[in-house]
């Protein structure tokens, strides 16, 4: 069970998104929407902990929240079965044996990830998410550089695995993923006047 | 924070991952002394303590970057920082895995190189002891340093400019040690110094770096 409450976030010191509440249930999956630059991926970072909330407050159980990107962690001269299973050490789960199979990777599991194609890497990005057995998923664009194929797997893994067994997950994207699911706009939680630039980087 | 440290030691043992490089410059700087400053076996005899701390010093410098950069780049950081794993055990281990891989073989490698600067019999002992206790000193000093210019583009720059003045304690006593050691005399209180700064930096400096690091995820 996800709760957040009156969130207000923040991107670079800059107010992005203000306001923001829902709920997600066991079991449940919630889409963000909006367009470019809305906030996505600054509201699922602040949900995850990666930076601080401006206000307002995140609930969900402790030590159970994973995030995921399109920069997946996914090193280049590690085999396919040595990214998955370092991850799987990291949190100290066991890596479940037909996680290959459920992302198509079978064939792959001793290649290097660096000789994979963007849309295997991304399958062996989304896998990591199988292997570390974490409940509250925060996905931001999970199926970027996958083909239609690739997208049903993915789905059927959420449904069938991660949804099925208690999991809930917050996922940013701009494709049907196939799941019957609640979708937030953003768009009306944005926070006051969009300023660009004049950030302390430009220095440097 | 085993399976992290096994991670990072295959990574810099893979192609591309810069074991070596550190190693081979070490060798460089000391094979080129002896051409800059003449092959008087006395001059080089005198010179020899210092030339190779400064020299492994910057062997160590070299690869400092890549510490947290690459897995910056790539997501993981981020990733482990949300992964059960304190981001404070995340700093010791990369520190850790930095040393296995640079500083363990610059140890090993210097009284090799210590024979080319005529260096004196009685300070070998000495020079490997200095350095297996200074060393990890220089990759926990630039974790930290690492840690700090993480996001940053050519950070490699800055981060040479912010590591060097926080070598100078270690590299002092380091080369005091072998000098003294040459010499004859006592090393305990050098040697206790070195000891003092690698142990102090341990215990304290994981905690900065985890907080550097938490502000540049961000």
């Amino acid at each position: 069970m996800l709760t957040v409450t009156d969130l207000a976030c923040a991107r670079g010191g800059v107010p992005v998104l203000s306001g923001v509440s829902f709920a997600v249930p066991a079991g449940g999956v919630l889409i963000l929407r909006g367009p470019n630059g809305v906030g996505k991926t600054t509201l699922l970072r602040t949900l995850a902990g990666l930076q601080p909330a401006l206000s307002g407050t995140v609930d969900f159980p402790e030590d159970q929240g994973a995030y995921a990107s399109h920069a997946d962690g996914v090193k280049a001269t590690l085999t396919v079965t040595e990214n998955l299973t370092f991850w799987a050490q990291v949190h100290g789960s066991r890596m479940p044996d037909d996680i290959l199979a459920t992302f198509d990777l079978e064939t792959l599991r001793d290649r290097m990830a660096g000789t994979l194609s963007a849309g295997q890497k991304r399958r062996l990005g989304l896998a990591r998410l199988g292997v570390i057995g974490r409940k509250v998923l925060f996905l931001d664009e999970p199926t970027v550089s996958l083909d239609a194929f690739s997208v049903r797997l993915f789905a059927d893994f959420l449904r069938d695995r991660h949804l099925a067994q208690g999991g809930l997950a917050v996922i940013a994207t701009h494709i049907d993923l196939g799941i019957d699911a609640p979708e937030l706009d953003l768009t009306p939680f944005k926070a006051g006047p969009q300023t660009t630039g004049g950030s302390d980087e430009a220095f440097l | 924070m085993i399976a992290l440290l096994i991670r990072d030691l295959r990574l810099a043992v893979r192609a591309g991952g810069g074991f070596g490089l550190g190693l081979a410059f070490f060798l460089i700087v000391i094979v080129l002394v002896p051409f800059g400053v003449g092959p008087e076996a006395a001059v080089l005899t005198r010179i020899a303590p210092g030339i190779l701390w400064v020299a492994a010093l910057l062997a160590a410098l070299l690869s400092l970057d890549r510490i947290f950069a690459l897995d910056f780049e790539d997501g993981s950081l981020a990733l482990l920082a949300t992964s059960p794993l304190p981001l404070e055990g995340v700093a010791l281990v990369k520190a850790l895995a930095h040393w296995i891989t640079t500083g363990l073989p610059l140890t090993l490698a210097a009284p090799v190189l210590g024979f080319l600067l005529n260096l004196d019999g009685p300070a070998y002992p000495w020079l490997l002891a200095s350095l297996a206790l200074g060393t990890p000193a220089l990759s926990m000093i630039g974790a930290f340093g690492a840690a700090l210019t993480v996001g940053l583009r050519r950070g490699g720059l800055l981060l040479s400019l912010l590591v060097l003045p926080l070598y100078v304690p270690t590299l002092i006593f380091g080369a005091e040690v072998v000098r003294r050691g040459a010499e004859g005399m006592p090393v305990t209180t050098p040697l206790l110094m070195l000891a003092g700064i690698t142990v102090g930096g341990f215990a304290l400096l994981p905690f900065a770096a985890a907080a550097a690091l938490r502000v540049n995820l961000r």
